[in-house]
This record gives C-alpha cells, sequence and structure tokens, in this order.
C-alpha cells in the first residue's frame, strides 16, 4: 500500500517545512527554558559543588555567602583548623564588581581562591603562577587572554580563560589569589583613608599632655573615647573539608557549638541555595516552561486540524473508494508524529548552535531532551486526535460538494 | 443480461415537521448488466439523491437495494457499505475528485491497493487501464498537470480499476466541452459493453443521449418516465 502521508507532504511540501520549522522554532524556545531552568540551578550550586568542601562555616545567624550577607574574621580559619576532626580550612572571599571595560558594562564575581587554580576547566593560557596580579576569567566575561584590567589599586592579568563558570546571578566569575580578593574588595581610595586617618586623631586630641598613664588608661576604657578598632580583613566563609573517618554531621556539630559561627554541611548549603535564593526563579522557569509547553501542544494541534481541514475532500474521496478507518486515521497520525519527530530534530540543531549565544546558561540534559522528545510524540499523537475525529466525521458525501 | 442492481421502493426526506423536502418518494427501479441507463431531470428533482443512495453513499429512509443479487439495503444497511462500495462499484463525478498529491497511475492504483492488491499486480493493471483510456504518456502526471478531459478519463479508469458491477456517473460532463463531453459518454458506454458494467450516469445533457440504452426521468422525487434512448434523440432532433 502506498504511503499517502509522505505523498501528500511531498505535494506540499514547502508548507510542510515551514510548519515543521515554525513547530521546531517553538519546540527550541520550550527545550530552552527547560535548559536555562537546569542552568540557573547549575549555575547556583557551581561554587559549592567545585569547592570540595564537606562544611561551610558561616556568620552566626546567617545562611551563608550565597543567600545573605556573612562576614568572617579572616583568622577564624586557624581557629577551625585547629579543630577536632578539620582536615583542611581555607577561606572563602567571593563579591560581585561592576566596571566599564572598553565601552561596555563588566560585572564579574570575584573568587578569591587559596591555590594556584589548576583544578579550574582551563580551557586556555594556565593556572596562576604568583601570589598578585594575576587573574582566570571565565569565557562569559569575554576577556581575553592577556588582557589587563584595572581593579583597585592594581592591574589584574588575564593568564587562564575558564569555562562555564556563572554565579549564581549569571555573571562571569574571575579568580584571583585570595589576598588579591581582599584588597580589591577592601580597596579604599586615598581621600578615604585620610579621612578615616584625621577621625582617629581627633579622637586624641583633648587627651591632656602629662597625664598619667592610669589617667589615660581610664579615658581609653570609655566607650565615648575609645578609639575605633582598625577593621581587620574579613572573610565570607571558611571552607572546610573533613579528615577521612570522621563523621561530617558530628564535625558540623561540633563547629556550630562555637559562640559567633553556623556551620552547614554541603548538601546543607546547597538546599538554602535551592531553596531560597533561587527557588523562586526555579518555580518561575518550571512555570514557563509549562505553559510554553501547553501552547506548543494547542498550536499543533491546530496546526494538524488545519492540514486535516484543508484534506476534507481528498478525504472523503479515500472513504468514498471504501478505504478503511485506518489507513485515513495513519494518514493523519504519521503526518502528526513526522511533523513532531522532524521538528524536536531541527530544534536540537537549532537549539545546538543558538543555546550558546544565549546570556544566561543553557545546560541541556540527555534526559531531558528523551522526556521532552517523549512529551512531542504524545502530543502529535494528541493533537492528531482532534484532526482524526474531524476526519472519521466526515460525509462521503462531501465529495459531491 | 442479469440484473446488476434492484431498487424498491426507495425514500428520502429531508428536513423535518413543515420544512420537510420528499427526495425520493417510492423510487423502485433495475439496472442489467452492461446496460447504459441515463438519468434526466431537473435540478431537485433527486437524481443525485437517489444516485448517492443506490452508490451507498447516503442511505435511504427506507426501501431496499439489492446489487449483484445480494442485498445490501434494506431499511438499513446489511453489508458495510464502505467495503462494499471498494469491491462493487464504481464512480464518476462532476469533477475529477482525483487526489492532488497522487499521479495519474497512483490515482488508478489506489483502489487496488485499498483492496489489498499488491504494489506489483495494481501497477500493471493501472497501465493497462490509463493505457486503454489514451494516457500512457501522462501516467506520472499529477492531476494539477493533465487537461479536464484527461482528468476525467483518468476518473474513469480509477473507477473501473476493482471491476466494479456497477458504476455512477454524477454530470460526468458538465465541466467539459461538447466534444469531449461526447467523448467521455461513448467511453462510459464502451466500458458498459466491454466490462459488463451497469452505467447510471445523471446527466442534464441531452446531447449524447443516443449512446445510452434507455432514459430515465425524474421528477419530484419519483421516476416519471422511460424510454428507450432512441426515441429520445428522435424527440430532441425533431424539435431541432
Amino acid at each position: 500500500m502506498m504511503n499517502l502521508a509522505i505523498k501528500d507532504i511531498r505535494h506540499k511540501l514547502g508548507r510542510f517545512v515551514l510548519t515543521t520549522v515554525g513547530m521546531s522554532l517553538l519546540l527550541m524556545v520550550v527545550m530552552g527554558m527547560g535548559g536555562i531552568y537546569r542552568g540557573l540551578v547549575e549555575e547556583a550550586t557551581l561554587i559549592i559543588d567545585r569547592s570540595d568542601a564537606d562544611i561551610w562555616v558561616v556568620q552566626k545567624e546567617t545562611k551563608g555567602p550565597f543567600a545573605e550577607v556573612s562576614t568572617l574574621p579572616r583568622n577564624m580559619e586557624e581557629r577551625i583548623a585547629a579543630m577536632e576532626g578539620v582536615e583542611s580550612a581555607r577561606p572563602f572571599v567571593s563579591h560581585t564588581i561592576q566596571r566599564d571595560y572598553h565601552g561596555r558594562v563588566l560585572r564579574l564575581t570575584v573568587q578569591g581562591i587559596p591555590d594556584d587554580g589548576s583544578w579550574l576547566p582551563l580551557v586556555r593560557g594556565r593556572p596562576l603562577s604568583c601570589g598578585h596580579f594575576e587573574m582566570l576569567a571565565d569565557k562569559s566575561a569575554k576577556l581575553p587572554l592577556g588582557s589587563e584590567l584595572r581593579l583597585g589599586n592594581d592591574t589584574y592579568k588575564v593568564v587562564g580563560i575558564t569555562e562555564r563558570l556563572n554565579s549564581p546571578a549569571g555573571d562571569a566569575m574571575v579568580f584571583v589569589s585570595l589576598n588579591d580578593a581582599l584588597a580589591i574588595r577592601d580597596h579604599q581610595p586615598g581621600e578615604a583613608i585620610r579621612h578615616e586617618r584625621e577621625a582617629r586623631v581627633r579622637r586624641f586630641e583633648h587627651v591632656a599632655y602629662g597625664s598619667t598613664a592610669v589617667d589615660h588608661a581610664e579615658t581609653l576604657r570609655s566607650a565615648r573615647e575609645r578609639p575605633a578598632a582598625l577593621p581587620g580583613l574579613r572573610i565570607g566563609a571558611v571552607l572546610v573539608k573533613v579528615r577521612p573517618g570522621w563523621d561530617v554531621e558530628d564535625v558540623r556539630r561540633r563547629i556550630s557549638a562555637l559562640p559567633d559561627v553556623m556551620a552547614y554541611t554541603a548538601d546543607g548549603q546547597r538546599e538554602i541555595m535551592l531553596g531560597g535564593v533561587v527557588a523562586r526563579s526555579r518555580r518561575q522557569q518550571a512555570l514557563f516552561r509549562k505553559i510554553l509547553g501547553a501552547v506548543s501542544a494547542v498550536v499543533m494541534m491546530l496546526v494538524l486540524y488545519t492540514l486535516t481541514l484543508d484534506k476534507i475532500h481528498d478525504i472523503a474521496m479515500l472513504k468514498l473508494l471504501g478505504a478503511r478507518q485506518g489507513v485515513i486515521v495513519g494518514m493523519i497520525l504519521q503526518q502528526a508524529l513526522l511533523i513532531g519527530c522532524l521538528s524536536f530534530a531541527l530544534a536540537c540543531l537549532i537549539g545546538n548552535w543558538a543555546y550558546p549565544h544565549f546570556p544566561r546558561r543553557v545546560v541541556i540534559v540527555r534526559g531531558d531532551q528523551v522526556v521532552l522528545f517523549a512529551v512531542v510524540v504524545g502530543i502529535s499523537a494528541l493533537a492528531s486526535l482532534i484532526g482524526i475525529r474531524k476526519a472519521l466525521r466526515t460525509d462521503v458525501g462531501e465529495v459531491l460538494s | 443480461m442479469k440484473e446488476a442492481l434492484i431498487a424498491e421502493n426507495l425514500c428520502k426526506h429531508y428536513g423535518k415537521g413543515n420544512t420537510s423536502v420528499v427526495a425520493l418518494d417510492n423510487v423502485s427501479l433495475a439496472l442489467r448488466t452492461g446496460e447504459v441507463v441515463a438519468l434526466l431531470g431537473p435540478s431537485g428533482a433527486g437524481k443525485s439523491t437517489l444516485l448517492t443512495a443506490l452508490g451507498l453513499i447516503r442511505a435511504p429512509d427506507s426501501g431496499s437495494i439489492a446489487i449483484g443479487g445480494q442485498i445490501v439495503f434494506d431499511n438499513g444497511y446489511r453489508t458495510d457499505p464502505a467495503a462494499f462500495r471498494r469491491k462493487h462499484l464504481g464512480f464518476v463525478f462532476q469533477r475529477a475528485n482525483l487526489l492532488p498529491f497522487l499521479t495519474a497511475e497512483e490515482n488508478v492504483r489506489l483502489p487496488m491497493e485499498l483492496d489489498g492488491l499488491g504494489a506489483r499486480a495494481s501497477a500493471a493493471r493501472a497501465r493497462e487501464l490509463i493505457e486503454s483510456f489514451g494516457l500512457a504518456n501522462r501516467r506520472d502526471n499529477l492531476p494539477s498537470e493533465l487537461s479536464g478531459g484527461q482528468q476525467q478519463r483518468v476518473a474513469i479508469a480509477r473507477a473501473l480499476a476493482n471491476r466494479p458491477e456497477l458504476l455512477f456517473a454524477d454530470e460526468p460532463t458538465a465541466a467539459l466541452d461538447s466534444a469531449l463531453g461526447r467523448l467521455v459518454m461513448e467511453m462510459l458506454r464502451d466500458v458498459a459493453h466491454e466490462h459488463q458494467t451497469a452505467v447510471l450516469v445523471v446527466t442534464h445533457d441531452t446531447r449524447a443521449l443516443d449512446v445510452f440504452d434507455r432514459v430515465l426521468k425524474m421528477e419530484d422525487g419519483r421516476i416519471c418516465g422511460q424510454e428507450r434512448s432512441a426515441d429520445v434523440a428522435n424527440e430532441r432532433s425533431r424539435r431541432e
């Protein structure tokens, strides 16, 4: 039996191609929304996953450096490192900056790293080779290898390019040494430093010369007269690696017992990120995805229904010639599935080209694609039902009209 | 000649209550194998309704139809009309109604393949039929690439594909010029005589009535007269 569906498609190839292209663009958007959703989750948990820390130690009564501001004294690293069950402790410094760079806005998340960053996914260049003024930048920052960037009082040279490392907000990440990260964050212009110095001097101005050391000490004890404490170097968190054989939860509880810190396991931090920081965006993405899925289904239904309507006279003729219902159903169903499958394949091809150009990361997971393919096949079959119903109800007498 | 079709007391109404229209009013007729019969009548006489009833396209309200000795309708279908049409009936209409996405040959092959005949056998018979209608060089053309007359010849070839016992034609020459119209009518007559197929042609065209064996006249849903076609043709020439 000749394949009527294919012959009909060949006859109206232009229309079929346009329909398929239109459907594929729609599916590409659906797929892209899913990918953006995945990208959002991946970006949100990227630092947590890559940091290889068992425990995150943060400021007391806070949820950590991603959910809110968390500051700890620089020496917290040594305090934690000295605790039982701790294999290593390293400081975590991360902050976002925005600069103008060759006429464009450059948003970067500056990440301080305690080593040369050789564990990062470098696609070009090399790891950091000295403790200062070198930088590893993510590709999405569009900073060429060898380019220089002025941050604070210092100029940093891009010596390595990483790939797919973005902050939870989607900003490109750059990696510098820990001290450089602190210097960039705490940089103050000379005028601000002069004002600060002047304020300190003024506090001592009314202290009478010739007073005894006891009198002077009394004065300094008064809160009103005490000079402001010099701000020490602050870090965002301390990342803890637990000694092998020790229970992570047990070590976490011990650290949490300290009066000025909170400790979360890596899973706990991940939950905080996904449950709080990006939860709303995730829900919105998921909702958009569902709406787009529904729109695609409706559009597909309408397209297939219209294609069937165009063939009503031919279908009536087929019925007059005694075609079994299966022949007519098969023709419509095959066309629907062909449109669905080809649209999906085209959507994958267009997506592969287009997604890297999206401003936010689009992560296409094979499992998601398989599910989407199954959904597309299901929707195609479902969408064809309305056309099939119309076809089966077609009066043979239509052929006379 | 044996009876190819016997229809008795066919009734069909359209609408309900005061708006009810009688389309067929106790119509009875018989067609014999190899006979070519014209069905004449003004618009609204019920010709097309009768053809759709006899062709198992739209069921009459009551009556009975027997085709080839088998009762197919007796106040309700006694067989699957689609399957019966496929095996025993052929149709030709005013428009050729060829499937636009199939070539001439494929259009002729289609009824045979729908009936389960293999691709090779159906293609061979389709070629034979197309050649017999003088379209050998057009068999790979789509309907849109054929003239009106060529399309109608393909439609007749398609109607004959499954060697039907009955062929129904509804105004088959309405869209053709008189010469081509006559040619088509003659083809139908030749088909009837060569294939021993009973042919019922609904027509307004009285110019080619001499090709028919009988002429049935219909008015107000009833067959009101029956003449030999030669008589009708003579009467028409006398008037002219």
